[in-house]
């Protein structure tokens, strides 16, 4: 893999997300760093309770009111989480916009598509008719057959693919520099799955385009993400290359997920499964948060947390024994 | 094999129009469209198909939930009537376990009423002697301890409550187990746990299990035989091993190539020529 020259497009740096609730605020994320890069996607990985999703509503700016956000989130050299909420509404939309997991109760319901993706074209300054020159153009672009046709529908008309693609239209529409695609086909079956992620390839080459994809499903992540970053419990476990994580991974979180993947092109026997379920971030374990489900932990695990650091080139691991793991 | 567990014969359901000559211009959708699977003793049979193919509906017929407008269902040789007129005995030994575990389960009951529930309408499968045991003794089939019986679903994980809903079908000494996307929603570290349970429960139990799910991958790992179900029929069924090295049927393997795989070698992602085959 050639190494990327390019500075980082978004760096996510110690991001600590508190969200308030009943029983007192919970650090949905915390000490969370990673880099996108223009033209390549890194993907967020976790199980529920990692604070995914909350990632990719920090970065957007769309978190719950009342949370508390510290660290840093810089794009190129602008620090989100310091300027003020008229340049982040610009930024979001225009420079970061975001496809959501289910288009049916992202979409408005009572707007025809085409008037939806033109609306954010209009923001830019365009004329209705241009606006809605311009959907028709995007929704083409989005893999819509008929387009023209199709922008006079309603959400509710479409299929469970054909909405995701117009999400993606609507996506697009700013321009953005990055996409957030928060599990973006796990609704889907697997024939239209294949099709949109490839859709969402193409366009991320033709545009150079950095995308954050979050999902569960590892699957997905190592057929398109360029990077990963394993996330358990609100804190990073692992990142690095995807190739590097998945085939040398350095904790035993990450060897694990990929171990319960069952296979379909091989035969595997039944994965020997991880014991307990997931932590969650309002019960976070002490130290280690993976230590209570790990079959390689010791007394240190369960008293320390550990940092998140450099094992090789581009490599990180928040194993105490990521030496030992040696593959 | 003798004759099977469960035997369905060209069943057919139909959706919309037929009962409301009020709407006379309503088009009538055919759900199941004629089809028939077996399923053996002690066999775990798959039922694959993309959303809208009908396999929760044929799964609905089956359990009783749905009224099919044509064909058989036998069940251990004896007819298998449609839900509403079985008798105790067919209806006990047929039991359901649904996609969301959280919905499945009473939220204002505690577990161990959840459990022993299925005991008032089955008196012939409630224990003879103390209740509470047997429940904690089904309990700990599932892999939960006593802990969890005075809690109430929103208390437990989704994995925990995916368990109380096997032991609650178990409670009735089911002997068809039918899974509609049992472990679809659960993450894939407890989904494991949930397959490796099912695997040792039929074993235990001596049940036959009719699996229905989207996911390959799982049904590679415990399926016996495999059914392909798209738009209301059945495309194709057979071994798991012929139809994952052999699919027969075009869609068959149109649905094993879109299906992903853990991809883990030293390469780059895969390249936008390679994908465009897909």
């Amino acid at each position: 893999m050639t190494a990327p020259t390019e500075p980082p497009l978004l760096r996510v740096e110690n991001l600590r997300v508190e969200l308030a609730g009943p029983a007192g605020t919970t650090a949905v994320l915390d000490d969370v760093s990673l880099a996108v890069r223009a033209g390549r996607t890194t993907g967020v990985i976790g199980e529920s309770g990692s604070g995914k999703s909350m990632l990719a509503m920090a970065i957007i700016g769309l978190l719950p009111p009342g949370s508390r956000t510290s660290g840093r989130l810089l794009l190129r050299d602008e620090d989100l989480l310091a300027v003020a909420d008229r340049r982040r509404r610009q930024v979001r939309g225009q420079e970061i916009s975001m496809i959501f997991q289910d288009p049916l109760s992202a979409l408005n319901p009572s707007q025809r598509i085409g008037r939806q993706v033109g609306e954010i074209l209009r923001r830019g300054g365009r004329s209705r008719a241009e606006a809605d020159r311009a959907a028709v153009d995007l929704m083409a672009q989005a893999g819509i057959p008929e387009p023209e046709r199709r922008a006079r529908a309603y959400p509710h008309q479409f299929s469970g693919g054909m909405r995701q693609r117009a999400m993606i239209a609507l996506a697009l529409a700013g321009d953005p520099a990055l996409v957030l695609a928060d599990e973006p086909t796990t609704a889907l079956d697997v024939t239209v799955q294949a099709r949109i992620l490839w859709l969402l390839r193409s366009i991320q080459d033709e545009r150079h385009m950095a995308m954050l994809l979050v999902s569960h499903d590892l699957r997905v992540m190592s057929h398109v993400a360029h990077d990963l970053v394993v996330l358990y419990a609100g804190r990073v476990c692992e990142r690095g290359p995807t190739r590097r994580v998945l085939g040398h991974s350095r904790h035993p979180y990450t060897r694990a997920l990929a171990a319960s993947v069952p296979a379909v092109h091989t035969t595997s026997a039944l994965a020997a499964p991880l014991p307990g379920a997931p932590a969650s971030p309002l019960a976070r374990p002490s130290g280690c948060p993976f230590h209570p489900r790990c079959g390689l932990a010791r007394d240190r695990c369960a008293t320390e947390v550990p940092v998140v650091r450099q094992i090789a080139p581009d490599h990180f691991t928040a194993c105490h024994y990521a030496e030992e793991l040696e593959p | 094999m003798t004759t099977a567990l469960l035997d369905v014969r060209d069943l057919r359901v139909g959706f919309g129009k037929s009962r409301r000559p009020w709407r006379p211009r309503g088009h009538r959708v055919e759900a199941v469209a004629g089809a028939s699977l077996t399923v053996g003793r002690q066999e775990t049979v798959a039922l694959v198909g993309e959303s809208g193919s009908g396999k929760t509906t044929l799964a609905r017929c089956v359990v009783g939930l749905t009224r099919p407008s044509g064909g058989t269902m036998t069940f251990d040789g004896t007819p298998l009537p449609p839900g509403t007129h079985r008798p105790p005995a067919l209806r006990r030994a047929v039991q359901m376990v649904f996609q969301d575990p959280r919905s499945s389960l009473n939220p204002r009951m505690p577990v161990r009423r959840i459990v022993a529930e299925g005991w008032a309408a089955h008196p012939s499968a409630a224990p003879a002697g103390d209740r509470t045991a047997a429940v904690r003794d089904l309990l700990d089939q599932v892999g939960l301890d006593a802990t969890v019986l005075d809690r109430r679903p929103a208390e437990l994980s989704g994995g925990q409550c995916q368990r109380v809903s096997l032991a609650r079908a178990l409670a009735l000494r089911p002997r068809l187990l039918v899974c509609d996307e049992a472990v679809s929603a659960l993450d894939v570290s407890v989904q494991a746990q949930i397959l490796r349970l099912l695997v040792d429960l039929r074993r235990d139990h001596a049940l036959s299990i009719l699996f229905i799910t989207h996911d390959l991958g799982v049904v590679r790992q415990i399926a016996d035989r495999v059914a392909v179900m798209r738009a209301g029929e059945l495309v194709e069924t057979a071994d798991a091993a012929t139809l994952f090295d052999k699919p027969a049927h075009h869609y068959t393997r149109e649905l094993l190539d879109a299906a992903l795989d853990l991809e883990v070698s030293e390469e780059l992602p895969v390249s936008d020529e390679s994908e465009a085959r897909r």
